[in-house]
């Protein structure tokens, strides 16, 4: 039974799935609920690693739920970018829960900490593999509905209040992304997405199909956090717990993008020429407007929220671009923004436990008092600014450099303002929180050693990547390449893990079946 | 069939978003209601409408011999039913809980999370 390959992409999905009941089931037992989560999402990683290499060596796996042949079956598939975002994902989810047993209190756990942290994750991890549209907003409901929990853990009048904005603007936004995909099941009759790839040639080009276009744009921007959709994003992410919002940073708004990117390279390659027009100027504006609103922010936990904004729009913009190179750099782009938007959250959160405070009018002299928490914070927001050897600066080189060529002036403007922006917001919460002597001379509390090494492991991360990133670069240019010529992708899920064997069948076979099958 | 239907759906998304365009909380619960079941019959009808066909095959056969009616919508719609009903449900608590603990229900003067306060001056001793 688990000769077939296909089980490997099941267990990334499965375990966290299994675990989050187990965890829920230790009920009143917070230590062996944290044991539960940090194990779950450990054999989660292990599943993942396993599921890439075998995607890496072997091209891509898929799995149709309770053996219905795609495309009336729901498949699970994972090519290089699915594998791999699953992969850093799961990597990152890990730090996190090992940083949350330091932060999170015997209350927090009791309230659901950890099979809440768990089912987010295999939503997280499902919305990466799917290949059916349907479920795909089944797994954004399951994300949707433990960051609800989630964001809520505590209960303070301000979390209430960003829970509100949160909770109401998101659910509006699923149900839009259920319209878009109830118009387009109208339209074509399938909700596999690998078969709708083929049902693009045979769509009338008409004020329908562009509505549909449209209504994804809207409906997984909102969800990406793009502008003008993005005023839930600060007015929430920096109501919860540290680590909760060090994992909504890395993930939630990322499984938007991801979307995006999945639905406008497999679903709408050529009908959402619309889209772009629109989506190079919404990215522009959220990269340049989110670096405005980090600088402008006193708040050192909305900072954050507003890079994490930025970094959206600079992802989006390489989708507008849609070329090889662009689509490298996004994929580099969304690894690296994974890393170090969780980073900067583990970060403010140290910065307002140390100074006891969260606006950087009232921290200061934290250099001293802190000097770990400085070099880290340091190495995290160069990076974010894309500073030179660290991870940042490499996807960006990409995106101009794919800017350049497509002859879009307005994407390298924007990429290289909002990169300048960000470093001086960067530069001003440093010197503000860091660098001024404070009338406090008191040490401050010392952050616990599991703290401490998260951000420690995060910040070498994206020191290393920055680095030696040949291996993110061949990665990410795989997965470029797959976007754009999804055909071993399609193939596999239309056609069981046996197709993807047998290499070399002409593609004019693949669209026979593809008839046959309409 | 599917013209009146499609009206129908029309109307209730009208309802819905002139609900959601208010500020108060109780307003915003019933209009993301009203979306969530428009959305729901909207996938019914894209489905394409037939009377009187239950979507049962006879014994021996694999394929339905006549028109049938769509089962996939039906499938699809319960499992959207399901998930709107248990988001609402919580909607319905976070917004008593809000009303609770911040007293009131307008949006607008929800301002706990990102308070209106004029730029404090810096606190250092050389600034």
């Amino acid at each position: 039974m688990f000769e077939n390959p296909g089980w490997l992409v099941v267990w990334p999905v499965v375990i966290p799935l299994l675990s989050a009941a187990l965890a829920a089931t230790a009920w009143g037992n917070s230590r062996s609920q944290a044991t539960i989560g940090v194990g779950g999402l450990a054999a989660q990683l292990i599943a993942s690693v396993a599921l890439f290499s075998h995607v890496w060596d072997h091209g891509p796996v898929a799995m149709s739920m309770g053996g219905w042949q795609a495309p009336f079956g729901i498949a699970l598939a994972a090519d290089t970018l699915g594998a791999g975002l699953t992969m850093v994902g799961s990597l990152v989810g890990l730090i996190v829960a090992i940083h949350s047993i330091g932060t999170t209190d015997e209350n927090h756990r009791k309230a659901g900490f950890f099979p809440l942290l768990l089912a987010l994750m295999t939503g997280v991890a499902g919305a990466f593999m799917t290949s059916d549209i349907f479920n795909l907003y089944v797994w954004f409901e399951v994300t949707l509905i433990s960051s609800f929990g989630l964001i809520v853990l505590g209960g303070r009048r301000e979390q209430i209040d960003g829970a509100i904005k949160y909770a109401f603007l998101n659910l509006i936004a699923t149900t839009l992304l259920l319209i878009a995909i109830a118009l387009l099941y109208g339209l074509t009759g399938t909700l596999n997405m690998a078969d709708l790839a083929g049902k693009e040639a045979l769509l009338p080009q008409d004020s329908a199909v562009e509505t549909i276009v449209l209504l994804f744009l809207v409906s997984l921007g909102m969800k990406a956090a793009l502008f003008p959709l993005y005023f839930w994003l600060p007015a929430a992410y920096h109501t919860p717990l540290p680590t909760v919002s060090a994992i909504f940073a890395a993930l939630l708004t990322k499984v938007g993008v991801y979307s995006l990117i999945r639905v406008f390279t497999l679903v709408f390659p050529e009908s959402g020429d619309i889209a772009r027009e629109v989506m190079i100027w919404v990215a522009v504006a959220t990269m340049v407007l989110g670096a405005l609103g980090a600088l402008a922010e006193s708040d050192i936990r909305r900072f954050v929220s507003f890079t994490v904004v930025s970094g959206v729009g600079v992802m989006v913009g390489g989708l507008a671009i849609g070329s090889e190179l662009a689509f490298l750099g996004t994929v580099f782009y969304f690894i690296h923004s994974i890393i170090i938007s969780a980073a900067l959250f583990i970060a403010a959160g140290m910065i307002s436990a140390a100074g006891k405070a969260t606006r950087v009018e009232e921290l200061a002299g934290l250099y001293k008092r802190a000097p770990y928490l400085a070099v880290a914070f340091l190495i995290v927001g160069l990076s974010l600014s894309g500073v030179p050897p660290l991870a940042g600066f490499w996807p960006k080189v990409y995106l101009v450099q794919a800017g350049h060529e497509a002859g879009s002036t307005l994407l390298v403007a924007g990429i290289l303002v909002s990169g300048f922006l960000t470093l001086v917001a960067v530069g001003r919460a440093f010197a503000l929180i860091f660098w001024r002597t404070g009338e406090d001379e008191a040490p401050v509390p010392e952050a616990g050693p599991l703290v401490k090494g998260s951000i420690g492991v995060l910040a070498v991360m994206t020191f290393v990547i920055g680095l030696y990133s040949a291996p993110v670069v061949e990665m990410a240019s795989r997965s470029a390449g797959e976007l754009l010529a999804p055909d071993a992708y399609i193939k596999t899920v239309l056609e069981g893990p046996s197709a993807a064997q047998s290499e070399g069948i002409p593609s004019a076979a693949l669209t026979d079946t593809k008839e046959a099958t309409q | 069939m599917e013209v009146l239907f499609s009206i129908i759906v029309g109307v209730l998304f009208a309802i819905s978003v002139y609900l959601l365009l208010s500020g108060s909380l109780i307003r915003l619960l019933l209009g993301i209601f009203v979306l969530g079941n428009a959305t729901h019959l909207m996938i019914f009808v894209v489905g394409r409408l037939t009377q009187n066909a239950p979507p049962l095959i006879p014994d021996g056969l694999k394929v339905a011999e006549t028109v049938i009616a769509n089962p996939l919508p039906q499938a699809l719609i319960l499992t959207a039913i399901v998930i709107s009903f248990s988001l609402f449900s919580f909607l319905l608590v976070l917004a008593f809980r809000a009303y609770q603990s911040l007293e009131t229900v307008e949006t607008d003067d929800m301002r706990e999370a990102e308070p209106v306060t004029a730029h404090a001056p810096l606190r250092g001793r050389d600034v």
